[in-house]
């Protein structure tokens, strides 16, 4: 189809300007945007937490915050990176190229899609009013329970347990919309010719995490709403005291909680092996075993929960079930990695900012992968659950194999989405800024998990002064890094070098056959896959 | 401000290198281990750490040879390969999986198993049991068999609030010290029970690599036998509020005869505590008693000077409460007055019967009512209270 027919078909429409355009929209770019402008706002409201945290853990003592809004920021800080930053990324992905790379005009169902995005907003006023109501002295404040919501703490919180509470079943609820809506454009929309083993391994991915998702969001709405009867209704779910039991909750939130991990992180290792074949300039390395392993991980997400609260008692048949079947996670995950690593070998390297991002994530994950293996250890475990080095960990695998693969993903298709190209050499200083400052924030705290610091604490001795210190300074370096990052976004949505179609040089795929940027209804006409 | 915060962490950053090197013994691994679950637990930790960075280094180096040389700008020609394709590439493949699996489930899986079935043997051989229990912010223990059976008291920080301010020089032992150590004698298994009264606490020392959560209504179960004479410190590890970072565990480990002797003086503290009950005591006596009982025990939460912080945290003075009246008309304890709330609670205010004794409890009542800007001007006695439990 030439260009001139594409564009007589959008005049067709009568497109609402301004504020109106994006309420009403249902074209799948324009949701896509809009996930990941909210995606980028969030890590930075997220970000501001964390850093007044770290700001005040620079020293022993209390400096700059009392306890009780110490303990809301972590929770928050926790709640907005992964429900308000990670998740809406990969959706804000899913909804850009789901229906370029496999050949559809838009995603399946679009005003549903319209309304999955416009539940965020609300649910992300909903967990951070909580903050502005105390400074009216209304309240005391947002949830301090930690992200985690753990009975009977939560039952004992203010009202800002109840903000928290509805807030994720409003980010539940666009989940599933979400998860709904990519499941019926993958397996109904695909061009001719596109038969499911053909398909990117980001499609794979994604409908992976769609079925985790619908899998899992209802039993920690489940969960949460018992919380919320026990806290108002008289319910006795979590309370000894009724006949119930606190260690009830941590079963059903981690049920959710583990496949999480894997939600967030499923659509990352679906293009990730997309950005490695195109900067190796060769093909993808064990498709059929990535595509294998992907599934295996889901189904082992789902039965492996318990190893996040080994130290709350629990008999040795079921400490050995959860610890084995977590090691078994290890081997589809070294399967992937297996593959990335055989994807770059004996290509033809060429390391522009996506793959740079790219290559270090596939180390620092490595990093958090590794040090998850230990934690399986029941025994170990004893001594690194809730210390430092968990929290050392999950950063390691949830902003290094999350933040900095979206953040690959931004870069490789960035062009794509504006039609120009994005500064290089700030792209470059953004990575090695965050990847050097990263290992400097996170490796002193495995050291202080290892010595014996409990996370959560708003103040410590005076043995772990030294590598607070340390981690305080690279987190300001990490957290100021990412407004090159803003500050490259927005300078290549303006303007600068024309991006041609395919963009990069080794990139394939049906994405990379539609103009920079894509025609507004993307395949008017459905592409034929040989 | 900011500059100012620059400098200080440029200071930080020039302190930590000077003291990294210093502290170099155990800011490292785990601290020295006291019980032998806590040397197995290093055992196990160093074994893993060292096959997953053996791991890390291969793959590490395989990629770095692969981003040397497999370059387009040192004109390396991209092959073509993207799957094993004859059968001996297969077994190839197969190898590094067989490798993790005889890694995680033998090398780790099998030192693992005997690691946890030692860790949650408790009784086997337990010479003596003790029951810990957590409560915001402070824990409790007793003793429940042995020569020290009937022993129990409530261990709280004492590490003063101008130093968590900044307003004094910090401690050698800034939060991780209290007012009464756990004392348990060397080489004796003890068998360790575990509850909470509020929410759930996590009992941790990180020398004796055990720990356990404490669940409300629920009893948990470890166990530790100090092998090496000393003062272990350790902290609460699982969020339990705003006073979570302030709730150390100090336990010390002394010889048979020490010990003996620690219990002889807590028996004779107790027998001096109980007779206490029985005398009549001046307002005088009780207010100056309840002001030290108040500090340790209720400051936390409703502040030095009775303002507490509202609207989770009361203040007492002017209270309805705490000016109201203690007994009903008929000399009984009035429900949801003074005594009935300190000595059953309500909501997050702890119950603290079983925490405190009948002297403690009439000191503080009468220093509630007479102090922190209250005038009842009544006073309660030790055996008022102990009538009433």
């Amino acid at each position: 189809m030439s260009s001139t027919t594409a564009a007589h078909h959008d005049e067709h429409h009568d497109h609402p300007t301004g504020i109106m355009r994006w309420l009403t929209t249902t074209n799948h770019k324009d949701i896509g945007t809009m996930y990941l402008t909210f995606s980028l706002i969030m890590f930075l409201v997220g970000g501001a937490m964390i850093l007044a945290v770290r700001a005040e853990l620079f020293q022993p003592g209390l400096q700059l915050m009392q306890p009780e809004f110490y303990n809301q920021l972590i929770g928050v800080h926790a709640l907005v990176m992964i429900f308000a930053a990670l998740m809406p990324a990969a959706t804000g992905f899913a909804n850009w190229m789901l229906p370029l790379q496999i050949g559809a005009p838009d995603m399946a169902l679009p005003r549903l899609n319209n309304w999955g995005f416009w539940l965020l907003p609300p649910a992300a006023i909903l967990l951070t009013l909580p903050f502005t109501l105390a400074l009216f002295g209304i309240g005391d404040g947002a949830i301090a329970t930690g992200w985690t919501f753990y009975a009977p703490l939560s039952i004992q919180g203010g009202m800002g347990v109840d903000f928290a509470i509805f807030s994720v079943h409003l980010l539940g609820v666009s989940s599933v919309l979400g998860s709904i809506n990519v499941i019926v454009t993958i397996l109904n929309m695909r061009a001719p010719g596109m038969t499911l083993m053909k398909m990117p391994m980001f499609a794979w991915s994604w409908l992976v995490t769609a079925f985790l998702l619908i899998a899992t969001i209802p039993v920690l709405a489940g969960a949460v709403t018992m919380l919320l009867t026990d806290r108002h209704f008289g319910t006795h779910f979590f309370d000894a005291a009724g006949g119930g039991d606190p260690i009830l909750f941590q079963h059903l939130f981690w049920f959710f909680g583990h496949p999480e991990v894997y939600i967030v992180l499923l659509p990352i290792w679906g293009f990730m092996p997309q950005i490695l074949q195109t900067f190796s300039r060769k093909p993808m390395y064990g498709y059929k075993a990535q595509v294998v392993s992907l599934w295996a991980i889901g189904a082992l997400a789902l039965v492996v929960w318990a190893h996040h609260f080994f130290t709350v008692g629990m008999p040795v048949p079921a400490l050995l079930y959860f610890m084995y079947s977590t090691m078994a996670i290890s081997l589809p995950l070294a399967v992937l990695f297996f593959c990335w690593i055989a994807t770059i070998w004996k290509g033809s390297l060429s390391f522009e900012t996506p793959m740079l991002f790219a290559t270090g994530w596939i180390v620092l994950f490595g990093i958090g992968g590794l040090t998850g293996l230990v934690l399986a250890d029941v025994a170990a475990d004893a001594q690194y659950h809730h210390s430092y080095f968990v929290v050392a960990h999950f950063h390691y695998t949830l902003f290094a194999g999350g933040m900095m693969g979206v953040m690959s993903g931004v870069y490789y298709w960035l062009p794509k989405m504006t039609g120009h190209m994005f500064n290089e050499r700030l792209g470059k200083l953004h990575f090695w800024l965050t990847a050097i400052s990263f290992n400097l924030t996170f490796i002193p705290q495995f050291f202080l998990g290892l010595a014996g610091m409990p996370r959560r604490i708003p103040d410590y001795a005076l043995q772990f002064a030294e590598f607070n210190a340390i981690s305080t300074v690279a987190a300001f370096v990490l957290g100021l890094s990412q407004l090159i990052f803003v500050y490259n976004i927005i300078s290549c949505v303006r303007g600068g070098k024309k991006a041609t179609d395919r963009v990069w040089e080794g990139a394939e795929g049906l994405e990379w056959t539609l103009q920079s940027p894509p025609p507004y209804h993307s395949f008017t006409e459905q592409p034929i896959v040989k | 401000m900011v500059m100012q915060f620059l400098k200080k962490a440029g200071l930080g950053v020039m302190v930590a290198m000077i003291s990294l090197a210093a502290h170099a013994e155990y800011t490292w691994n785990f601290p020295m281990p006291a019980t032998p679950m806590a040397a197995d637990t290093l055992h196990v930790h160093n074994k893993f750490m060292v096959i997953v960075m053996i791991i890390f280094l291969i793959v590490l180096g395989i990629m770095i040879y692969s981003i040397v040389n497999h370059r387009k700008s040192k004109g390396h020609e991209a092959a073509t390969f993207s799957g094993p394709s004859t059968k001996s590439q297969v077994v190839w493949t197969l190898v590094p999986f067989a490798i993790l699996l005889y890694i995680d489930f033998v090398l780790m899986g099998i030192p693992a198993y005997h690691s946890i079935v030692m860790m949650e043997d408790t009784k086997t051989n337990a010479d003596m049991v003790i029951k810990v229990t957590g409560s915001q912010w402070r824990w409790q223990y007793e003793y429940l068999d042995g020569e020290a059976q009937g022993i129990k008291f409530v261990s709280n920080l004492t590490t003063p609030k101008d130093q968590i301010d900044n307003q004094a020089d910090k401690g050698k032992d800034y939060l991780l010290e209290v007012d009464n150590h756990l004392v348990l004698p060397v080489g004796k298994k003890v068998r360790v029970l575990l509850t909470a009264t509020d929410v759930i606490h996590n009992w941790w020392v990180p020398a004796f690599g055990s720990a356990r959560d404490a669940i409300p209504g629920f009893l948990r179960e470890t166990w530790v036998r100090v092998d090496v004479p000393g003062t272990y410190r350790g902290q609460c590890k699982e969020l339990c509020g705003k006073g979570h970072g302030f709730m150390p565990v100090v336990v010390d480990a002394v010889s048979a005869e020490e010990y003996t002797k620690w219990v002889a003086d807590q028996k004779t503290k107790l027998a001096a505590a109980s007779a206490g009950a029985d005398k009549v005591w001046t307002k005088e006596e009780l207010v100056e008693h309840g002001k030290d009982v108040y500090v340790k025990n209720c400051a936390v939460c409703h502040q030095a000077n009775g303002q507490g912080l509202p609207p989770t945290f009361p203040a007492l003075t002017g209270s309805k409460i705490a000016n109201g009246p203690i007994f009903d008309a008929g000399g009984k304890l009035l429900k949801d007055g003074h005594l009935d709330r300190v000595f059953n609670g309500k909501g997050v205010m702890p119950s603290w019967k079983g925490v405190l004794n009948d002297t403690d409890i009439a000191a503080v009542i009468t220093f509630e009512r007479n102090a922190l800007g209250n005038s009842v001007g009544d006073v309660l006695q030790p055996a008022q209270v102990k009538a009433l439990r």
